[in-house]
């Protein structure tokens, strides 16, 4: 009997020292929806939802423009933004609820579409943590070496999702993308991330029935809607705590943050979040809700892409984000903005 | 010890108050949350995280739809003490 000879040794990839975000895009839905187009069916007023939301207007696509349309206008300004091609990326994310078929996935399209082939392509379903789930991952690929950039996008359409006549949900609801590009840095600029589920809660904020019981004919069509007042309890006072849990494993003060970027899902959420954090007044606070509305995966690089157009000078500084939603998910880390 | 129920309602007006203004002495037990002291689902589970904490209770959410009125709150914080 011949001895087996010792198996050679393998090679683990070595990544970059740290990662970062180098560049942003944003796309939002074409049409600005006010607050007294949508108020016949729910039998409401601009004021009500003005107190209520925080909410002016909502941006929403037009018929025939699907999420990864948003997607893809996003990607190109975020990759143009980082200074690199397409062809470079190592892998593209897409947190989407909104594609338009269960497979395949709105990565892949989207890769495609952009000159990103063949990059490893998926989608993720972390609702409106999801862009936080993605940048989780794309740090942990960019330090591990299994991509020197990737491309992380939220993109959704919630207006297909919208039910007219329903109070708890479907107003905030809009369109958009938002996308950046995650590449190496010596120096680190994504801390770790806290982030995880609670499934107990799943029933709390999600899709109203399922494809099967549309094609049965049970029901029209899946649409939105939530527990108002259960999930602003855990939107807020649960998040506080994770929140507060980010802050504390990047070795970060709340006082030296140039930025606070909640999930923008309602603006009475961001701002007892804000208030219970005991954010200082010089830590600028997205509020991009009160004219885009709720895009779900979309809403944080939105809103981190508009505060750095109205804030230029943020460039640099630390911003907390944070994501919560359907699942129940949530996700947050600690990033520098580009 | 557990609190007597004025000393419940004094500590849930005092909450009240710091969380939307409302005169501590507007808040009476026949007071009904939404319609007399116009206090919203939203704002209702500020008030009960933060009467938890105070009290140290536990109001879960299937329970905050029952409290009604300040007086519902009352009794339940107070049961709940003991």
């Amino acid at each position: 009997m011949s001895a087996i000879s010792p198996a050679p040794a393998l090679q683990q990839a070595q990544g970059a020292r740290g990662s970062r975000i180098l560049g942003l895009g944003a796309a939002r839905g074409d049409l600005v929806v006010g607050n007294d187009d949508i108020v016949g069916p729910i039998d409401s007023s601009d004021e009500w939802i003005q107190q209520r939301t925080g909410v002016r207007t909502r941006r929403r696509a037009p018929h025939g423009v699907e999420a990864v349309d948003l997607a893809e206008q996003a990607s190109r300004e975020a990759i143009a933004a980082a200074g690199i091609r397409a062809d470079q990326l190592g892998a593209v994310l897409v947190s989407t609820i909104s594609n338009v078929a269960v497979t395949p996935s709105l990565a892949a399209d989207l890769a495609g579409r952009i000159g990103a082939t063949p990059a490893p392509a998926w989608d993720i379903g972390a609702a409106c943590a999801g862009y936080t789930y993605a940048v989780a991952q794309a740090d942990a690929l960019v330090r591990a070496g299994a991509a020197e950039y990737v491309l992380v996008v939220g993109a959704e359409k919630l207006s297909q999702f919208a039910r007219p006549t329903d109070r708890t949900i479907s107003f905030l609801l809009a369109d958009g993308a938002g996308a950046a590009v995650i590449g190496p840095s010596d120096e680190a600029g994504i801390s770790a991330s806290v982030w995880g589920s609670d499934g107990t809660k799943w029933g709390l904020v999600g899709m109203e029935g399922t494809f099967t019981q549309f094609r049965d004919g049970a029901i029209e069509w899946p649409l939105m809607r939530q527990d108002g007042p259960s999930v602003y309890r855990w939107a807020v006072y649960e998040m506080v705590k994770v929140a507060r849990r980010a802050l504390e494993v990047a070795g970060v003060r709340a006082d030296q943050l140039a930025a606070f970027v909640p999930h923008q899902a309602n603006m009475r959420i961001v701002s007892q979040l804000a208030k219970e954090l005991e954010l200082p007044e010089s830590v600028i606070i997205a509020d991009d809700i009160t004219t885009t509305g709720n895009t779900s995966a979309a809403s944080i690089p939105l809103a981190t892409h508009r505060l750095l157009q109205e804030h230029p000078e943020l460039s640099g500084g630390l911003s907390l984000q944070i994501g919560f939603g359907a699942g129940l998910v949530f996700g947050a880390q600690v990033v520098r903005l580009p | 010890m557990a609190l007597s129920n004025d000393e419940v309602l004094a500590g849930l007006a005092e909450i009240i108050n710091e969380d939307t203004g409302i005169a501590p002495e507007s808040v009476q037990t026949d007071k009904s949350f939404t319609d007399d002291l116009d206090i919203d689902s939203i704002t209702m589970m500020t008030v009960v995280v933060k009467a938890e904490e105070k009290f140290g209770v536990t109001i879960p959410d299937e329970e905050v739809k029952n409290l009604k009125t300040v007086g519902d709150a009352v009794s339940y914080i107070s049961g709940a003490q003991s």
